[in-house]
């Protein structure tokens, strides 16, 4: 009865062979990232230091540290964020658990989806009309902070969607059955059960806005300006500002004569930048989902 | 002293999903202490009649809802406070919803979102529901684990603790029977008989055998259309008023 037949082995073999190429997919994927990482590591070794995270390019940027640059992607990051999370989860509920099916929610999704494909220089341009010339604040870190908000902002809305519609329907409506609000029912229900997935998605956003060159480029970012060293509120709202991602553009291209582990340095603390916020988010995702409650 | 009238006055109640219709010139009325059964086949528009009286369809995109629907002698369009509408009306639906909070916090949900707050309040009312469930037994050890990690047949009694939670008036289950074992649906029936001095009691089944066990009256819908009402008694007799009541109640059809 339970004997193989060739239509057996035919299935075994297709299973290896499908387990092989999934395999080979995954490995072509991570080993180059691990060859990408520790080459620049490798490359970056001799200047990696707390003094070049916390002092100033020198000499025309061919010496010294990252400060400025570093602080000016911080900045910039922790303010878009913090301008973009609000707007954006706010009208993430209120598209999923508010809004009927009409025109107006159409027009509305529809536009989150294309915004979230729009290039990023499209956005700069925006953003030099918009916030630098229109709203007259020069180029500056609020200037390209904006900027910044408005290209993540389509992105966190999505997700913060999808996030809130992963939570069964019937939930609501059983809430809705016992005489409880929309509001108590998004504020006890709902959200407890999609913040975890919310922060996910905004989270992610931060390596976003902290890789990006073009937005900031018109917008406020400079190649050069130093500020106190290791002091936390060195730029003001209106002050242009350094950023990693144009630092590295700089002086990978713009500057001769620069030492040859600088850029990789550079890419190092911008890399591992993103990481630590991308596994700080993984965290709170785990964290989050253990909680979860069905 | 004015004698109440019925707890539910349905007349002439047409529902229309776009072309599809739903319900076709419902009327039926429904007493303060009684149990009323519905049956019907699939898609007959049980669902729909229940989902009319807490004003939940209202919020199926295309819905079109003519005729009058009185709880309590008050229009359900005229309701000033839609959520004291519902808090009135218990509903519980044909799959179990545990809220993913704990045992406690389910029963409590209906009662703190009506701002109920003294914690003593909620621990008497809490043990009211889940007794009246049948459930406390199971559960009264472990109030605060979660909902959601209950059995089926648990989590359908605890969905009915809640849907008790909040004094209701009408006790709306659809279908109640469908995701649980027989040994937990016969607990539910004893203790739905044990209600029915308390509230009317509105039980929509596709189990024939369960509305002449519980109601004292039957309603017989079929494809959005009110086929037949009368005491349970007539409608499982040998002469119900229509031929077709009697073919469905007897398996020739449906």
């Amino acid at each position: 009865m339970f004997r193989a037949t060739s239509l057996t082995h035919r299935k075994q073999f297709s299973e290896i062979l499908a387990r092989a190429l999934f395999l080979l997919m995954t490995l072509l994927m991570v080993v180059p990232l691990l060859l990408i990482v520790g080459y620049l590591v490798y490359q970056a070794w001799p200047l990696l230091s707390l003094d070049f995270l916390l002092s100033n390019p020198k000499h025309g940027m061919r010496a010294g540290g990252i400060w400025s640059p570093l602080l000016g992607t911080v900045y910039l990051v922790v303010i878009s964020l913090a301008i973009a999370t609000p707007i954006g989860v706010l009208a993430a509920v209120f598209l999923n658990e508010y809004a009927r099916d009409n025109w107006f929610t159409r027009v509305v999704n529809l536009a989150v989806v294309n915004l979230a494909g729009v290039p990023s220089i499209v956005h700069a341009l925006f953003g030099l009309g918009a916030f630098v010339l229109f709203a007259r604040l020069g180029r500056s870190v609020l200037a390209a902070s904006l900027t910044l908000a408005i290209m993540t902002l389509p992105v966190i809305i999505a997700s913060t969607k999808e996030a809130l519609a992963a939570v069964p329907k019937a939930f609501r409506e059983a809430c809705w059955n016992v005489g409880a609000t929309r509001w108590q029912t998004i504020r006890h229900i709902v959200l407890p059960n999609s913040i975890s997935g919310i922060l996910t998605g905004v989270i992610l956003q931060v390596s976003r806005a902290a890789g990006e060159t073009a937005p900031i480029m018109f917008t406020g970012a400079v190649f050069f300006k130093a500020v106190k060293e290791g002091h936390l509120l060195a730029y003001g709202l209106f002050d242009q500002c350094m950023a990693l991602s144009m630092h590295l553009f700089t002086i990978s291209t713009q500057v001769p004569d620069v030492p040859k582990a600088l850029p990789y340095a550079t890419a190092v603390v911008l890399l591992s930048t993103v990481l630590a916020v991308n596994a700080l988010s993984i965290i709170i995702r785990v964290r989050l989902r253990a909680r979860r409650k069905w | 002293m004015v004698t109440p009238g019925p707890m539910v006055e349905i007349a002439d109640l047409r529902v229309r999903y776009g072309q599809r219709e739903g319900l076709k010139g419902i009327s039926l009325e429904v007493g303060r202490n009684e149990v009323l059964g519905i049956i019907g086949p699939a898609q007959s528009g049980k669902t729909t009649l229940l989902r009319i009286l807490n004003r939940t369809l209202e919020d199926v995109p295309g819905i079109v809802i003519t005729g009058s629907v009185k709880v309590d002698g008050v229009d359900v369009r005229q309701v000033k406070d839609l959520f004291a509408l519902r808090r009135m009306i218990g509903m519980v639906s044909p799959l179990p919803v545990g809220l993913p909070l704990s045992i406690f916090d389910n029963v409590a949900f209906a009662p703190r979102m009506a701002g109920i707050r003294k914690r003593s309040e909620l621990e008497d009312r809490v043990e009211r529901c889940l007794r009246q469930a049948t459930l406390w037994d199971e559960v009264k050890d472990r109030l605060h684990s979660l909902g959601t990690r209950l059995s089926g047949g648990q989590q359908q009694r605890l969905t009915i603790a809640r849907a008790l939670s909040h004094d209701p008036k009408i006790l709306c289950l659809d279908e109640f029977s469908v995701a649980i074992d027989p040994v937990t649906t016969m607990r539910i029936e004893d203790m739905l008989k044990e209600l029915r001095s308390q509230m009317a009691i509105i039980v929509a089944t596709n189990l024939v055998q369960q509305a002449r066990r519980l109601a004292d009256r039957t309603a017989f819908l079929f494809n959005g259309e009110l086929v037949e009402v009368d005491r349970t008694e007539v409608i499982f007799s040998e002469r119900p008023a229509s031929r077709r009541t009697y073919e469905y109640v007897n398996g020739i059809f449906g």
